[in-house]
C-alpha cells in the first residue's frame, strides 16, 4: 500500500514523559467537537421509554472518545513500578487501514494536510472503517446524540453533531484549520504556510502541561518537525506500516517499547 | 382443501395442520421482527456490540449463510455449463435455499448498517478499492440472479401453468437458464472471494492479514473454496431434514452422494491451502511483525481449540469422510460429515469475524470478550424462520423434487 505524502502534513508529538493523565484532553475534544455524552434516558423516544433504557456513561465500550487516554504500566513490583498515560488521537495514518476499506468514500485522507476525514453524510454505518483500525480511534454513534438540557447551549456552532448510525473520529479540530486559514487570508499572509501555532486543536490548546505539541511535521521552522526526529520519538504499531502522523516521546525506554517495534522484523530492528 | 394446487401426483399434508405449521414458523418470526424494530427504532445500540466489535454475530451469521448457500451457483455450474445430469434431481432445491440465504443475508445486513436508508451509496459513492464495494455489487446482483432463477419454479406450479403465457415464458427462461448459472457463478465466486477479501486486506489485523495475488489476498480463495466446499452439502441436509420432517423421500442417496462428493472433493482442496495457509501466517507473517503465533489467542472465548476445532475436527476430517467412497455412501455417515463440514465452515467465518478484531494490537490494550445479545440472535432468527416459511410453501405448492412421484408412489416402497 502506498504512503499518502502532501506538501503539509499536520502531525502531532506527544511527550509522554510530561502527561500526568488528567484527562483535559479529552474534555476539550468534547467540547470542541460537539461530541455528545452518553445519556440513559431518551425523553424523545417513546419506545425506548417502554424497552431498555439506553447505556451508561461508564460503559466505556459504547461512550464516544475521539481522544481517549490509556494508562502504561512496567509491569515490574513495588518499589520499580512505574506507571504513565498516553493520550490516544487519530492517528491521521499516512496509509490510513480505514480509508480504502470503505465502500462509500466517506473517509478520505487528502492534500487537506492529511488529515483523514469523515464525511458524516456519506457514511452507511457499516463500521467496516473501525473493524479496520487497530488503534479503536473511530467511533459509533450506537444512540441519537443527545445533551442534557442547558448543555445543548453550549454547543459549537462551527462543527456539525452527527446522527445515529454513522462513525465518527478525530479529525484534528479541523474546523479550526478552516479558522486558521481564514484568518491567514484576511491578514494577507499565505495560508497554505501558516506559523508554528496558528493552527493548534484542541487537546494542545488545553493540556495544562504542554505534554501535546502540533503542528507541520514537514515544515522545519514548526517545533514538531525536529520533535518527531528525535531519537526519543516513536509512533504506535510503526511496524504495521500505516506510518501514523502522531508522535509520542520518552527518555524511558519501557515506555517507547510501549510502541511494539522492537520487535518486529524477526526481532532485528528498532 | 388447497389439494389442486399440489405439485402433479403428490400427496401432501391437510391445510389445518399446515397452517398450525405456518403458525408456528410466525411465532418465532415475530419475535425476531420485534428485535428488527427496536434496532431500526432504538438504534444498533440495543444489540451486543461497541467500539470494539464493530462486526459480531450478524455479519458471522451473514458469512455463513452466504457461504452455506453457495450450494446453488457451484451446483449450477455444474450442471448447466459442465452438464453433470443427475444434479438436475435436486437443483431446484440448491436455487431455493441460495435464494433464502441471499435475500436473508440481505435483510440482516439492512439492520446491521447504521443507516439503511443509505444502503444504496454502494453504488451512488462507490470506492472501487474496498472489498466491501464488491460484496455490495455482487450480494445485489446475485440476488437479482437467484430471484430470476427461483421464478420459472413459481411458474410451473400446476394451475399457474395451465396459463398458456405464463407456460410459455417458464419454458423460455428454463431454456437460458445456462446464461443466468454462468452469471451466478461468476458474481456469487467473485462475493464468497470479497467477503474472504475483507480481512484479508486488514492491515491493522495481524490476526486477519494476508499477502495474496495481484489485489486477492489469500483469504479470498480460501473464502472461496471453502464456500463451494460445504454449500452442496448443506443443500443435503436441507432436503434430508426435510424428508424427515416430510416422511417422504425427495431426493435419491445416489445424488446426495454425489452432492458429498462434490463438496468433499472441493473441501479437501480448501484444507490442503487452509493449513498452508495458517502455517505461512504463523511462521513467517506474524514474526515479521513481531507477534507470535500465542499470542494470537485468548482465554476459551478466543482459544486455539477454536482454531483446531475448525481445522481439524471439522475441516479435515469431514473431509477424509467425503472423499472415502465407503464412509460416503452410507447414510448416517454421509450427513454427519456434513455436518461437520457446514459447523467448520460457520466456525471459520466467526473466527474471521470477531477474534480478527478482538486481538489487542496495542500492546497495552486488553482482550475483550463479545457476546450478542438477544436481539442480534432474535433477528437471526427470524432469518431462519423466514427460510423455513419459503421452504414450507415452496414444497407444498412448487414442483421442487422431480424425484419425488417416482421415490414414493411408483417404485412400491
Amino acid at each position: 500500500m502506498q504512503v499518502k505524502e502532501f506538501k503539509i502534513k499536520w502531525g502531532m508529538v506527544i511527550d509522554i514523559d510530561k502527561c500526568t493523565g488528567c484527562g483535559a484532553c479529552m474534555i476539550g475534544c468534547q467540547v470542541e467537537n460537539n461530541i455528545a455524552p452518553m445519556t440513559k434516558k431518551d425523553p424523545y423516544n417513546y419506545v425506548q421509554a417502554l424497552t431498555k433504557d439506553r447505556d451508561d456513561p461508564s460503559n466505556k465500550l459504547r461512550t464516544l472518545t475521539w481522544m481517549n487516554i490509556y494508562e502504561l504500566s512496567n509491569g515490574q513490583p513495588y518499589p520499580n513500578h512505574e506507571t504513565a498515560y498516553l493520550p490516544r488521537p487519530c492517528m491521521q495514518c499516512g496509509s490510513p487501514a480505514c480509508v480504502p476499506v470503505c465502500p462509500v468514500v466517506a473517509t478520505d485522507k487528502n492534500e487537506e494536510g492529511g488529515i483523514v476525514s469523515q464525511i458524516y453524510p456519506r457514511c452507511i454505518g457499516c463500521r467496516y472503517c473501525m473493524a479496520a483500525c487497530p488503534y479503536h480511534a473511530r467511533y459509533f454513534n450506537w444512540w441519537d446524540p443527545l445533551w442534557p438540557e442547558g448543555m445543548d447551549k453550549g454547543l459549537s456552532t462551527a462543527v456539525s453533531p452527527r446522527p445515529r448510525g454513522v462513525v465518527e473520529k478525530c479529525n484534528f479540530c479541523h474546523s479550526r484549520y478552516l479558522d486558521a486559514k481564514d484568518k491567514a487570508r484576511q491578514e494577507g499572509s499565505d495560508p497554505m504556510n501558516l506559523p508554528d501555532g496558528a493552527y493548534v486543536t484542541a487537546c494542545t490548546d488545553i493540556c495544562p502541561t504542554k505534554a501535546i505539541h502540533f503542528g507541520d511535521l514537514n515544515n522545519p521552522e514548526h517545533k514538531v518537525y525536529e520533535l518527531s526526529r528525535s531519537k526519543h520519538a516513536f509512533r504506535l504499531l510503526e511496524k504495521l506500516g500505516l506510518h501514523p502522523q502522531v508522535y509520542y516521546m520518552s527518555e524511558r525506554e519501557w515506555v517507547r517499547k510501549q510502541g511494539d517495534n522492537y520487535n518486529a522484523g524477526g526481532g532485528a530492528h528498532h | 382443501m388447497d389439494s389442486k394446487l399440489f405439485p402433479e401426483g403428490t400427496q401432501r399434508c391437510g391445510l389445518g395442520k399446515f397452517l398450525i405449521w405456518i403458525a408456528v414458523i410466525l411465532g418465532f418470526f415475530s419475535w425476531g421482527l420485534y428485535a428488527a424494530v427496536l434496532v431500526l427504532y432504538n438504534g444498533i445500540g440495543t444489540t451486543g456490540l461497541d467500539n470494539y466489535f464493530g462486526f459480531g454475530a450478524w455479519i458471522t451469521f451473514d458469512l455463513a449463510v452466504i457461504a452455506l448457500g453457495a450450494g446453488a451457483f457451484f451446483t449450477g455450474l455444474l450442471k448447466y455449463i459442465l452438464k453433470i445430469k443427475q444434479l438436475e434431481k435436486i437443483i431446484n432445491l440448491t436455487v431455493i435455499v441460495g435464494f433464502i440465504c441471499y435475500s436473508g443475508a440481505m435483510l440482516v445486513l439492512t439492520l446491521d448498517i447504521g443507516q439503511p436508508g443509505r444502503a444504496w451509496f454502494g453504488y451512488w459513492h462507490p470506492n472501487v478499492h474496498s472489498m466491501l464495494t464488491e460484496v455490495i455489487f455482487c450480494i445485489t446482483c446475485y440476488c437479482t440472479v437467484l430471484i430470476i432463477e427461483f421464478v420459472p419454479l413459481v411458474l410451473e406450479q400446476k394451475q399457474l401453468n395451465k396459463i398458456p403465457f405464463i407456460h410459455a415464458l417458464a419454458h423460455n427462461m428454463h431454456i437460458n437458464m445456462a446464461l443466468f448459472a454462468g452469471l451466478g457463478a461468476f458474481l456469487s465466486t467473485f462475493h464468497q472471494g470479497s467477503l474472504g477479501g475483507m480481512y484479508g486486506v486488514l492491515i491493522g489485523r495481524p490476526f486477519a492479514f494476508r499477502e495474496g495475488f495481484f489485489i486477492w489476498p489469500w483469504t479470498f480463495f480460501l473464502f472461496v473454496l471453502s464456500a463451494v466446499g460445504s454449500g452442496p452439502v448443506f443443500t443435503v441436509l436441507v432436503a434430508t431434514f426435510m424428508e424427515k420432517l416430510t416422511g417422504k423421500k425427495l431426493v435419491d442417496f445416489k445424488t446426495k452422494a454425489l452432492m458429498g462428493k462434490i463438496a468433499g472433493t472441493m473441501l479437501c482442496v480448501y484444507m490442503f491451502f487452509k493449513i498452508l495457509d495458517t502455517w505461512a501466517w504463523a511462521t513467517g507473517y506474524l514474526p515479521s511483525v513481531g507477534l507470535t503465533f500465542d499470542q494470537m489467542f485468548y482465554g476459551v472465548a478466543y482459544g486455539k481449540w477454536l482454531l483446531w476445532t475448525e481445522i481439524v475436527i471439522c475441516g479435515v476430517v469431514p473431509a477424509i469422510m467425503l472423499v472415502t467412497p465407503s464412509i460416503r455412501n452410507r447414510p448416517a455417515l454421509l450427513y454427519t460429515a456434513a455436518l461437520l463440514d457446514c459447523l467448520g465452515v460457520s466456525l471459520n467465518r466467526y473466527i474471521f469475524t470477531v477474534q480478527t478484531i478482538a486481538f489487542p494490537a496495542m500492546p497495552f490494550d486488553k482482550w475483550y470478550v463479545y457476546y450478542p445479545n438477544w436481539v442480534e440472535y432474535a433477528s437471526s432468527i427470524m432469518i431462519v424462520a423466514y427460510g423455513f416459511l419459503v421452504l414450507s410453501l415452496s414444497y407444498r405448492y412448487l414442483p421442487v423434487f422431480p424425484m419425488e412421484t417416482k421415490l414414493n408412489y411408483q417404485s412400491g416402497e
